[in-house]
């Protein structure tokens, strides 16, 4: 229906004016529906959420109120009643990790063991650790295999899985442009998964391939969700935020070891306080022959690879 | 603000600027929706393309990004190329400015106006191309200075953010103050642009070193961290940013007669013709260093080029790059160039898809195929990729038709027009 529908009056030019104002309101209403989507999406982000500050900028009080959302909303979304807490970092502590490439056998059950203590996605089997199979008489990654699929292990391959370096200078946080991801006092570095925009410039920095991107929403059943959670590690992540390997601290802020470690059946991970000369991860710096990934780039890294032999 | 003048064409306005100012605006905006059917013909498709591309971004944000083809090990792509692209062609859309200001090129100072208007367009998609990349644009407030937690001067892309938005607004201001000035028919004061048009000069320049940073900066990318990447990326973009224009002025010639630019394209056509042929030594240099030198760090030269394991997607993209900016390197170099205008224009298209191709899947990707863990994912865009893409161009270029037509507007009925017809009477003789 045109209400300028009588050509008779309208003279040539206010016919065009009228013209152009119902392309401009259907343009209007065309946009809306092009753009309908977002309204699906933001009925999901409440306003707390939105205007929720930096991690570092929340009062007690505050924290204590996301944490409580955020367990709210994890049983509207996945069904599961869950605790999420906030673990601080100790004072004299700083974790280190070490990982004996003679006995490790290439059996990924760390990698396994971290798909499930942390949350991830289900059908993308994501995890933070990946395995390489590499041949021996090379250290060259580029020769490594992380995508094998036979029985392990090969007696002309060793094994390498790689992780998380925790660096001592992360480019990953220098070039957060919003400061989402940081390293804290006990060497770990984070993410605010509540603060992060998603803009990928970290997992472009890392040269240990070590962050991920959350694609999509993650998906896992309620059943094998794993309740113990923290703000800073494995809680569910939202969708469009990166996240990485934590060291497990709702666990090793707890006494407690990390699971991909508690996973490992042949013993080749050590994990421990470097600060603290009598650790077992001491130990290992002191007495074996070590090594760290890509040393010439200077970053550090607080994970360290040894032989036996 | 005081925008005082010292010469008045016409009587000087009693309305105050603060009042008379957004009046210009909305006077220009309506205006410049006037048009011939061809006009709104093209004006219409633009909005479909653009209208696509929105609710393909809507779906993007909602459903996520795993829609698209990027992945942990790809993790940037086709919005993050054309983002580098569009940052050098709006510093090659300020190419225009330096003759004429430098070397005080008369005629090159009435389009001018033409290459900052394409540097605001240019900026506004490189924006919009960042916005689409994000995963959460929702926080995009984290960003803004003071409200979020700004990681300057630490982060490079909050330098970015400042050097893309300070050269929107500068060159925001010099269009927007000229065309006020001409609108109410008094001669501008080189007080309130001149030193804004080299401060462009200097800023079209530290945009896309800034965006090259970005790159090089990073330890972990063998085959973004090479020193060459920034000025490459300024003579890349000093090739792209002419053959936007050269195109651009004819037609506008066409859609509203005259002959005005003639001089112009010559003098972009003769920059062109230095830039591309040291865009080519670059390319040249580094090919060189990669293949020569061997080894792992330059597995990503090889997978681009050559392919690596059997894997070549790449392979086709720089190829074609490589032959089109050769060819159009020919063709611009033959002397008889300006005698056969087609001849020309192929070159501009061929050198702008050329240097597309480079700065986005020959730059970008690379950096990410084999991952930093040498693994190969290939990559190429999902069907919403590219409809993303085309949307944010549909809705650039439907900026910059507008844009030029408020500026045309303007220039036809101030009343300096009539000085500059009588001016130009000899070559323009039906001028109206
Ligand atoms: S390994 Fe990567 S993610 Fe981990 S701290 Fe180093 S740069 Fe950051
Ligand atoms: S993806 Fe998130 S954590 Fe990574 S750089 Fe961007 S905002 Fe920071």
């Amino acid at each position: 229906m045109d209400p300028n529908a009588d050509p008779q009056k309208s003279r040539g030019l206010s016919r065009r004016t009228a013209l152009k104002g119902v392309g401009a309101m259907l343009g209007a209403a065309a946009f809306a529906r092009a753009i309908a989507p977002l309204t699906e999406w933001t009925r999901d982000i409440s306003a707390e959420e939105f205007v929720q500050k930096h991690y570092k900028e929340l009062s007690p009080i505050d924290l204590e109120i996301i944490l409580h959302r955020l367990e709210k909303d994890t049983k509207k979304q996945y069904g599961a009643d869950v605790t999420i807490k906030d673990y601080k970092p100790q004072q004299g502590v700083k974790f280190g990790y070490a990982l004996n490439l003679s006995i490790c056998n290439g059996c990924r059950k760390c990698a396994e063991a971290c798909h499930i203590e942390n949350n991830h996605d289900r059908p993308s089997h994501q995890s933070y650790i990946r395995v390489f199979e590499m041949s021996k008489g090379s250290m060259n990654l580029e020769k490594g295999n992380a995508h094998y699929d036979h029985p392990v292990p090969q007696p002309d391959k060793f094994y390498m899985p790689v992780q998380c370096q925790q660096c001592e200078h992360p480019p990953c946080v220098d070039v957060c442009p919003v400061e989402a991801t940081w390293k804290e006092p006990d060497g770990i570095v984070v993410v605010d998964y509540n603060w992060c925009i998603g803009c990928r410039y970290c997992e472009a920095a890392c040269p240990y391939h070590a962050r991920r991107f959350n694609w999509t929403k993650p998906q896992i059943p309620a059943v094998e969700i794993n309740p113990n959670q923290s703000y800073l590690s494995n809680r569910i992540r939202p969708q469009g935020v990166m996240e990485k390997c934590h060291f497990c601290l709702h666990r090793t802020r707890n006494g407690r070891l990390p699971a991909c470690l508690e996973a490992c059946p042949t013993g080749a991970r050590v994990f421990g306080n470097l600060l603290d000369p009598k650790s077992e991860v001491r130990q290992v710096l002191a007495h074996k022959r070590v090594f760290v990934l890509k040393e010439d780039l200077g970053l550090k890294p607080q994970f360290f690879y040894f032989f036996d032999v | 603000m005081n925008l005082s003048t010292t010469h008045t064409g016409s009587a000087a306005p009693a309305i105050p600027h603060w009042r008379n100012y957004p009046r210009f605006i909305g006077n220009a905006l309506l205006d410049s929706v006037e048009g011939t059917w061809v006009f709104y013909i093209w004006m219409t498709f633009l909005t479909a393309i653009f209208l696509v591309g929105a609710n393909a971004w809507a779906v993007q944000v909602r459903d996520g990004m795993h829609l698209t083809n990027m992945s942990d090990h790809v993790s940037w792509a086709l919005y993050i190329a054309n983002f580098t692209f569009l940052v050098g062609l709006a510093a090659g859309g300020v190419m225009m400015v330096i003759p004429a200001y430098l070397y005080h090129d008369e005629e090159m100072h009435d389009i001018v106006i033409v290459g900052e208007l394409l540097a605001i367009a240019a900026i506004i998609m490189a924006l919009m191309f960042v916005v689409c990349d994000l995963g959460r644009p929702d926080r995009f407030w984290h960003l803004i200075p003071g409200l979020g937690r700004f990681n300057f001067p630490v982060s490079m892309l909050t330098w970015d953010v400042i050097v893309l938005n300070g050269y929107l607004m500068i060159n925001l201001h010099i269009c927007g103050y000229l065309l006020y000035m001409r609108f109410l028919g008094q001669r501008p004061n080189p007080k309130w642009y001149v030193p804004f048009v080299f401060l462009s000069i200097l800023w079209a320049i530290s945009i896309h070193t800034v965006t090259a940073f970005l790159y090089c900066g990073l330890g972990s990318r063998p085959f973004w961290n090479t020193a060459l990447l920034a000025p490459r990326f300024l003579t890349s973009a000093f090739v792209s940013g002419p053959a936007f224009i050269i195109i651009a002025i004819q037609v506008i010639r066409r859609a509203i007669g005259g002959t005005f630019g003639d001089g112009p394209i010559r003098t972009l056509v003769n920059i062109m013709r230095v830039t591309i042929l040291i865009n080519l030594l670059m390319v040249g240099s580094e090919v060189f260093v990669e293949f020569y030198t061997g080894g792992t760090h330059t597995s990503a030269a090889h997978y681009l080029y050559f392919g690596l394991h059997g894997q070549n997607a790449l392979v086709p993209w720089i190829w074609s790059s490589v032959a089109m900016t050769v060819f159009a390197a020919i063709l611009l170099l033959n002397p008889n160039v300006f005698g056969r205008p087609w001849r020309m224009n192929l070159a501009c298209v061929l050198a702008f898809i050329g240097i597309w191709i480079e700065k986005g899947m020959g730059m970008v990707i690379p950096g990410f195929v084999p991952s930093v863990l040498h693994e190969v994912v290939e990559y190429s865009p999902s069907l919403l990729e590219w409809k993303i893409m085309a949307g944010i161009w549909a809705l650039g270029l439907m900026l910059y038709t507008l844009a030029i037509k408020i500026a045309i507007n303007v220039f036809r009925r101030s009343p300096l027009a009539a000085m500059a017809d009588a001016k130009q009477a000899h070559t323009q003789p039906l001028a109206s």
